[in-house]
């Protein structure tokens, strides 16, 4: 039986519009042990891929951008927990973690990365254009914010078609500020459309602070002007984002419209690769390593609830590690695109 | 069997590195994400973090050397149940593996390609010999929104205005009755969201049909419809499809000023992965709609206000339907090829009568299509008469016209006796006063004069 969680410091904001939101109950035991263990695991998997990643991109076998996930696992890992198979996802270009929660084959990620036949889009995308339709992931996209209105037209088809699916949207903290984010919630919340708009708030769009680029940093309350209601959550510990993302989900599903959830994460390593993340502290980012990492800390839960044994983690580990090792390879031996691959998938039936 | 430590490469351009210092010694555990050293390139210094486990065996590269190449062993570790003694002995393998964005081919050829491969063009309609109807611009493009959305449930309308006001410019009239406010979405004034809700939509399995109330405000909407809306199948290796219709009035109206009169053929044009259509008579409208709403493609269909209340003959047959790629001869004549599309096509034409009064027997192509652009038709015409003169609303440079002239050097040069010429808009932001405006924009007089020149008469 899962130790109760601790109660995540919650700040949730009713809206007139719709009933009062409650807070989350992260200690309802909806999880089970099996769960935890997949959590972990998943965690762990999208940490060893991006460590991977970043190596190879050191050896020159990935270029151009390559954005990390590392700190951020337990957003992507507790939300995907709460949709079904139907429902749709979409991100930024952060986006490895996102596909590797969906269900996507490591390979194909990391020899799209690499740039080969392989790859998900054939190589022809890259680091932050991947899809994958039998998993319902829509990108993977380069534009900052431009996947919100397309999330929420993810959205809007899914109410069209009249079933109960939802439309997972995620961005960061650089995109809360850009303009379309907000005439999307507006058509959103007007149209009561099925979405939750996720705010991965890792404190930084690239080297700005949130608070030296938003006037209110409070960025759950930004729906506000549309009744959008919205909920803080510690993005760091991964029972309380699967709480707070059932809620959401299930808000969404019945109809009554958008909700917004503004996890509070980190990231590890710089924006981008050639990113030395000077704009912040040693200390700080060690205190999020050491203090706060999802995976330490559901690794500890496992534990201590007498879940799982050292011996059993260490299995994992090994399991997780080959998983990646066999990616690596997959991306380095999968040939690069057949040249005449340049003139495909411009257009259909040309 | 130890490990290597590599020298990482930290940006896309880095080729060599100062390995600045080292935060571990041989005989430390490393463990995955720790630090292990920084490394000082021409911009920043990073720390390099460890992706294997194991113990430090031996330090390849002294803390300070500068010149590192990426690539080449700075440290090995000793695997677990490996001893680090062991470990130590073993010699990197050399040489380090270069870097292999450095290996990256030449370009195929220095030649800039023609946009794509050549394909033949589609077969021109065959000529209409059934009934016909006299309909207006306008209720030509309803009905073909009508008749698709019929026939397709996945089919809807979407912009400002379009439902309970009946269309800003009442194209969309009576379609909210008769599809109910499902598929007939009355949107708020946000463009950028609205189109990007769109290409979502379409991205979900549905066929939206986008209406903005002028091309102009498109402008804000212009990222979407580029960048998620025309590249996504190329860069999803073409799993992901959007089929959408951009549509709505493109180019000057009637004295509006500078903001609400621009024509954006050339914009859109540029672009692969979309197909762009510029109708003129009320049968190109109602043809080419239903082909741009049945295309799995991102179509971006531009009308004309002026257009909108001008009749012309449409087949009376619901599956009429203008191939999308082929240009048609409107006017057949032996001695200059005059290019028009959309509200200059009927200039054109005027202007090809006075010539026939002057004895000049001007031949007159509607493009129709601007991407795919039907070059063929256009050089066959050109072998005939060896003039050309393009005509265009927008600005002339950059130009629809500045394409065609390249196109002709490329298929037609042997053929010419004069050099292409351009009649286009004045290279200014349109003005509104009533002279200064028709001064600005090509009148069938300037195409008189264009062809009169290039027949040297």
């Amino acid at each position: 039986m899962a130790k109760p969680a601790e109660k995540p410091k919650v700040e949730s904001l009713p809206a007139k519009s719709t009933s009062p939101a409650k807070s989350s109950r992260p200690g309802d035991n909806s999880v089970s042990a099996e769960e935890l263990k997949s959590f972990h695991r998943s965690m762990l998997l999208i940490r060893r891929f991006e460590e991977r990643a970043g190596q190879l991109y050191g050896m020159g076998l990935i270029g151009g951008f390559c954005h990390l996930y590392i700190g951020q696992e337990a957003v992507v890992v507790g939300m995907q927990s709460t949709i079904g198979d139907a429902d749709s996802v979409i991100t930024s270009y952060r986006d490895h973690g996102h596909m590797l929660a969906c269900g996507m084959d490591p390979k194909g990620v990391m020899a799209e990365l690499t740039g080969r036949s392989g790859g998900y889009s054939k190589g022809k995308g890259g680091s932050m254009h991947m899809f994958s339709r039998d998993k319902h992931f829509y990108g993977g996209h380069g534009i900052v914010g431009a996947q919100v209105p397309i999330g929420t037209g993810l959205a809007f088809a899914h109410k069209y078609q009249g079933g109960k699916n939802v439309s997972l949207t995620y961005f960061g903290d650089g995109s809360a500020n850009q303009g379309q984010v907000y005439e999307a919630m507006n058509m959103a919340a007007l149209w009561k459309l099925p979405v939750i708009y996720i705010i991965e708030n890792n404190r930084y769009g690239m080297g700005t602070s949130v608070e030296r680029a938003s006037a209110t940093t409070e960025l759950y309350r930004h729906g506000e002007a549309f009744g959008i209601p919205g909920e803080r959550v510690d993005g760091m510990d991964v029972l309380a984002v699967r709480a707070a993302g059932e809620k959401a989900v299930a808000h969404a599903r019945s109809g009554a419209g958008p909700y917004i959830l503004e996890m509070q994460t980190y990231r590890y390593r710089g924006h981008s690769m050639s990113d030395p993340a000077k704009y912040r502290t040693k200390e700080e980012v060690d205190k999020y390593r050491n203090e706060r990492d999802p995976i330490d800390h559901l690794r500890k839960r496992l534990l201590d609830a007498g879940l799982v044994d050292e011996a059993a983690l260490k299995v994992v580990d090994a399991e997780i590690r080959k998983i990646v090792n066999e990616a690596a390879e997959f991306a380095q031996h999968s040939p690069e695109p057949d040249p005449s691959e340049l003139w495909t998938d411009v257009l259909i039936g040309a | 069997m130890s490990i290597s430590v590599l020298m990482p490469a930290l940006s896309p351009t880095m080729t060599e590195g100062k390995l600045a210092k080292w935060h571990v010694k041989v005989g430390d555990a490393v463990k995955s994400g720790q630090v292990i050293c920084e490394i000082e390139t021409d911009k920043a210094t990073m720390e390099v973090e460890a992706v294997d486990e194991g113990t430090v065996a031996q330090i390849l590269v002294a803390e300070g050397t500068e010149g590192v190449a990426v690539n080449s062993p700075i440290c090995l570790l000793a695997a677990e149940g490996e001893s680090v003694a062991e470990a130590g002995k073993a010699a990197p393998e050399a040489p380090a593996p270069t870097a292999r964005r450095s290996e990256a081919p030449p370009p195929a050829s220095s030649a800039t390609p023609s946009p794509a491969p050549s394909v033949a063009a589609p077969q021109a309609e065959p000529e209409w010999s059934g009934k016909t109807v006299h309909v207006t611009v306008r209720e030509a493009l309803r009905d073909a929104m009508a008749e698709e959305m019929r026939k397709d449930g996945n089919i809807f309308l979407m912009g400002e205005e379009v439902a309970q006001y009946q269309g800003a410019y009442k194209v969309s009239q009576g379609l909210l009755e008769e599809f109910g406010d499902k598929r007939v979405i009355d949107t708020p004034i946000t463009e950028h969201g609205f189109a990007g809700l769109g290409v979502g939509a379409a991205f979900g399995g549905l066929r939206p049909i986008v209406e903005f109330m002028t091309f102009n405000f498109a402008m804000q909407a212009m990222d979407q419809i580029i960048n998620s809306a025309a590249k996504t199948h190329y860069m999803s290796g073409g799993q992901m499809t959007c089929p959408i219709v951009f549509r709505g009035p493109n180019g000057a109206a009637s004295r509006v000023g500078a903001q609400h009169s621009q024509c954006y053929a050339s914009w859109y044009a540029h672009v692969p992965g979309l197909r762009v259509l510029a109708p003129w008579s009320a049968a190109d409208a109602k043809g080419l709609l239903k082909a741009a709403i049945r295309d799995p493609n991102p179509v971006i269909f531009l009308e004309n206000e002026l257009l909108y209340g001008q009749s012309f003959d449409v087949p009376d047959d619901p599956d009429f339907v203008l191939p999308i790629g082929k240009a048609k001869i409107e006017r057949a004549g032996g001695d200059v090829t005059i290019v028009a599309f959309s509200i200059m096509v009927g200039k054109a034409l005027q202007a090809a009568e006075e010539l026939a009064k002057q004895g000049i027997d001007a031949e007159v192509i509607n493009l129709r299509s601007l991407r795919p652009f039907d070059t063929e038709t256009i050089v066959n015409s050109v072998k005939k008469t060896n003039r050309l003169v393009s005509v265009e609303e927008g600005w002339p440079f950059a130009g629809i016209g500045s394409e065609l002239s390249a196109l002709m050097m490329e298929h037609a040069f042997d053929w010419l006796d004069a050099p292409v010429k351009r009649v286009a808009g004045l290279d200014v932001p349109l003005p509104y006063a009533a002279n200064l405006e028709r001064m600005a924009l090509p009148q069938s007089d300037n195409i008189v004069e264009a062809a009169r020149a290039v027949c040297n008469r």
